[in-house]
């Protein structure tokens, strides 16, 4: 029996930071806004404190801050001929459960995806001709434009205390910033953080070779700092307890620490945890939305919350499958190429390489989430010319760490035993002696890359699984080989002492182990419902008053950490919302 | 010392047989022969007695003893696996909920796959555990006449190599590679987590790698130590509550 609730103006599914964004903009606006999460509320105070927060093998082991694969996950397969099997454990990514979701453990990475991506096939087809891009090669413009997507950028940028250094201040490159970066209006609310030793030798080695090195630009306070909501930050304590864990100085820009807790003191604003949505219901004439259903997963309970606007702000997976599972706008099929529900999935890629320097001491566990040295040089700039490369997109390089905690981080030169008194003498020589260079690269949309309905397994609600279908391709190899190429050089021309050099992937995409957790597409945006799920202002071109909020949007992926965009993306919807479709609710583009 | 545990784990056994003997043959068991025999038990005093496994058996927990300690010897780097308390480690992992299969998707159709789907088997943690050391010894009994704890080092160095490689296949149908990933990933945990799950004993597993543990406050530290060794004695989180 489910129970149907008192209607609202606005229910939003899942919590995190555009969920989070939304709920504080909307209730400020004076709708009447109930926000539901899966998961459970946990603060910085009684959670993620100290000590029992700097726990490796709680946190980043064992997923303590992730989605529970046992109730809810999805199958996969490399491609269609292939039977998905599902993905009995976390692996290649990490959606999160909590109030916060993802934004609690992320690494604070915040880029301003610039309109090298949001043009990207008016772009190519521009400098290389139609040609250039493959037949299968399903990307297309996004329908925005980044001097439209910079204000809220900036609102993002300063919500979440991102620590950087400008490169390009209104057209005025700025020296020590990425000079391939669009102009912003303003440099970022805080200076960078303290460099820490690999990334100076990063730098060092990147500028000698005629690069661009800058710091990477992180939602790591690299003081303390009071956000224009009045959210207060400590500093970042360099902890190396990063990426997996909250954090325990309130330093790392999270919703549970900033928007959240500003929405809950609003009387507009209700949240309820342990409640998972079905299902999100469709109005007889299939042009509204009418409300959801939710079960407490505290006694099975069922209920029905009827609202004016439904906001789905899950993780960018679990958005496109409640459009599936609640039969909203057409599924996409690869092979006739119709439908657009479950299209352009996308993922990441790169190459790494680990450097050894004897008697030269790192100290790895000395590290911000953005400490890391970067540049840009193959990614945002047109000057490096892909048409010898023969590849679409590119990529950021870094050097640095990324969660070097022992369980997970004890680098050793290839060829060192596994176990034994040499694995134990190489494993202490060079465990703080060791840093890491690695380029992160991005994914094109392919026709066969896609989502839907899993035809045979099912999560703890009897719902199908979701299927994802996907591996690299050509264009990411040609990548990918090109990018451990500069990785070696640049590595080589450091001297060290041993190196594990960077070599492409060949292999097919596998569920394990961790590589990011940036997956995009699957409800994208565009100019147009034949080839998009949703308008520019992320609203369904299906029901005007569905709302589809997150990476899910991203027609492609590229080298860049997606929560830039998706928080700027949220800003942005939040504004078309409260002020143009409250007023006048209905299509927001016309079709 | 190989004999020392082989005698421990060849008393406990007969000890359960005399126990269960007695306690069917007369309606009282003897306390003297419990009381004599005791302290033999008690002896080795490295390494927790057989009796505080919560999950392993008796075989079982021979094989994780001697494979730790061959994985992890005693050397000028750090004290042996056993008195790192790897092996409690690994008994308390899965006799806990992980062993338990928590978080794990465990509904059929159950297909082998292709290894880019990952983990596909009808098994918990602890069943993997369970079937792979009885695998493994299988294998060791075949080759050599005796179970792991009863082999040789170089003979014990010869099978991880076989099963790190999936140079050997296992009689029971059990992916060698598969049981070899949960191995060597548990005896790593067991070696590197925080003290509180039962391993990382006094914090010797970061001690080798100058890991300073739970510390949390590096502001300072960064400029301070920036390419100079950090003087560390590794704290815990029992250390810090």
């Amino acid at each position: 029996m489910t129970t149907k609730l008192r209607e609202v103006d606005v229910v939003i599914v899942g919590l995190g930071w555009t969920g989070g964004i939304l709920s504080k903009e909307l209730a400020e606006a004076g709708l009447k806004v109930v926000a539901l999460e899966r998961g459970a509320p946990r603060s910085s105070e009684s959670d993620y404190s100290l000590p029992n927060i700097r726990d490796e093998l709680r946190y980043v082991v064992r997923h303590d801050l992730m989605q529970n694969t046992a109730r809810d996950t999805i199958t996969v397969r490399n491609n269609p001929q292939q039977e998905a099997l599902p993905m009995r454990r976390l692996g290649s990514f990490l959606p999160g459960e909590v109030v916060g979701g993802s934004g609690v453990h992320w690494s604070g990475h915040t880029w301003r995806w610039t309109d090298m991506e949001f043009k990207i096939r008016s772009n190519y087809e521009e400098r290389y001709g139609k040609k250039f891009i493959p037949d299968d090669m399903t990307i297309q413009d996004w329908g925005i434009s980044y001097a439209e997507l910079e204000p809220y950028y900036d609102k993002f940028e300063y919500t979440a205390a991102v620590s950087g250094k400008a490169g390009n201040i209104g057209g005025r490159i700025q020296a020590g910033g990425n000079p391939f970066e669009a102009p912003r209006t303003r440099d970022y609310p805080l200076p960078p953080l303290t460099p820490i030793l690999a990334s100076e030798m990063f730098t060092d080695a990147a500028r000698n070779a005629g690069y661009h090195p800058f710091p990477r630009p992180s939602a790591n306070a690299s003081q303390p700092y009071t956000n224009p909501d009045g959210a207060k930050f400590g500093g970042c304590q360099y902890c190396g307890y990063c990426q997996r864990f909250g954090c325990e100085a309130n330093a790392k820009g999270s919703p549970h620490m900033t928007v959240i807790p500003i929405a809950m003191r609003n009387p507009n604003f209700e949240l309820r945890t342990h409640s998972w949505v079905t299902k999100v219901l469709k109005d007889s004439d299939g042009k509204r939305v009418t409300g959801v259903t939710y079960t407490n997963v505290l006694n099975g309970e069922e209920f029905e919350q009827p609202a004016n606007i439904v906001l789905l702000c899950a993780y960018a997976i679990n958005n496109v499958h409640l459009m599936l599972l609640s039969g909203l706008g057409q599924p996409y099929d690869p092979v006739a190429q119709t439908g657009v529900i479950g299209k352009n999935y996308c993922y990441q890629t790169g190459a790494a390489a680990t450097l050894f320097f004897e008697g030269k001491y790192f100290n790895p566990f000395m590290n911000a989430g953005g400490s890391n040295a970067t540049i840009d040089d193959f990614n945002t700039n047109w000057a490096f010319d892909r048409a010898p490369l023969n590849f679409v997109g590119g990529y950021n390089l870094s050097g640095g760490f990324n969660t070097p905690l022992p369980i997970g981080y004890r680098p050793v030169p290839s060829g060192t035993p596994q176990w034994g008194s040499d694995w134990k003498r190489a494993t202490a020589k060079w465990y703080q002696t060791a840093m890491v260079i690695n380029a992160s690269g991005s994914v094109m949309a392919n026709r066969y890359n896609c989502y839907d309905l899993d035809p045979t397994y099912r999560n703890a609600f009897g719902q199908p699984l979701m299927r994802m279908t996907f591996d690299y391709r050509d264009n990411e190899h040609k990548m990918g080989r090109h990018a451990a190429q500069i990785v070696n050089d640049i590595a080589k021309s450091m001297n060290p002492t041993r190196l594990n050099a960077a070599s492409a992937r060949t292999d097919p995409w596998t569920v394990v182990p961790y590589q990011s957790t940036h997956n995009t597409g699957g409800t994208i945006m565009g100019t147009n419902p034949r080839d998009s799920a949703v308008n520019r202002y992320l609203q369904s071109w299906d029901c005007h008053n569905l709302f589809v909020v997150g990476a899910n949007v991203f027609p492609h992926n590229s080298s860049y950490n997606p929560t830039g965009p998706v928080g700027a993306l949220a800003y942005w919807t939040a504004d078309a919302i409260r002020n143009r479709y409250v007023k006048n609710p209905g299509p927001l583009v016309q079709a | 010392m190989t004999g020392q545990e082989f005698d421990r784990r060849g008393f406990l056994k007969s000890a359960v047989v005399v126990g269960a003997a007695a306690a069917s043959a007369a309606t009282i068991a003897s306390p003297e022969v419990a009381q004599a025999e005791a302290p033999a038990a008690a002896t080795p005093s490295a390494g927790p007695d057989a009796a505080d496994y919560a999950f392993f058996n008796l075989d079982e927990a021979a094989f994780i003893e001697a494979l730790v300690d061959h994985m992890i010897p005693a050397d000028e780097v750090s004290p042996k696996g056993t008195d790192l308390g790897v092996n409690v480690y690994i008994d308390r992992a899965l006799a806990g909920s992980w062993g338990k299969g928590d978080r794990l998707y465990m509904q059929g159709p159950w297909k082998q796959g292709a290894p880019s789907q990952g983990y596909q088997l009808p098994l918990t943690p602890a069943q993997l555990y369970r079937a792979g050391i009885a695998a493994t010894n299988a294998h060791c009994l075949k080759a050599y006449g005796k179970t792991f704890d009863r082999i040789e080092g170089a003979q014990r160095e010869e099978v991880l190599i076989s099963l790190s490689t999936g140079k050997i296949s296992f009689d029971n149908g059990l992916p060698v590679r598969v049981f070899w990933t949960t191995l060597y990933q548990t005896v790593i945990e067991g070696m590197f987590s925080d003290p509180i799950y039962g391993g990382n004993r006094n914090k010797a597993g970061w001690a080798i790698i100058g890991f300073p543990g739970i510390i949390a406050v590096h502001r300072d530290h960064v400029e301070q130590y920036r390419g100079k060794p950090f003087p560390t004695k590794p704290l815990g989180i029992s250390d810090m509550s």
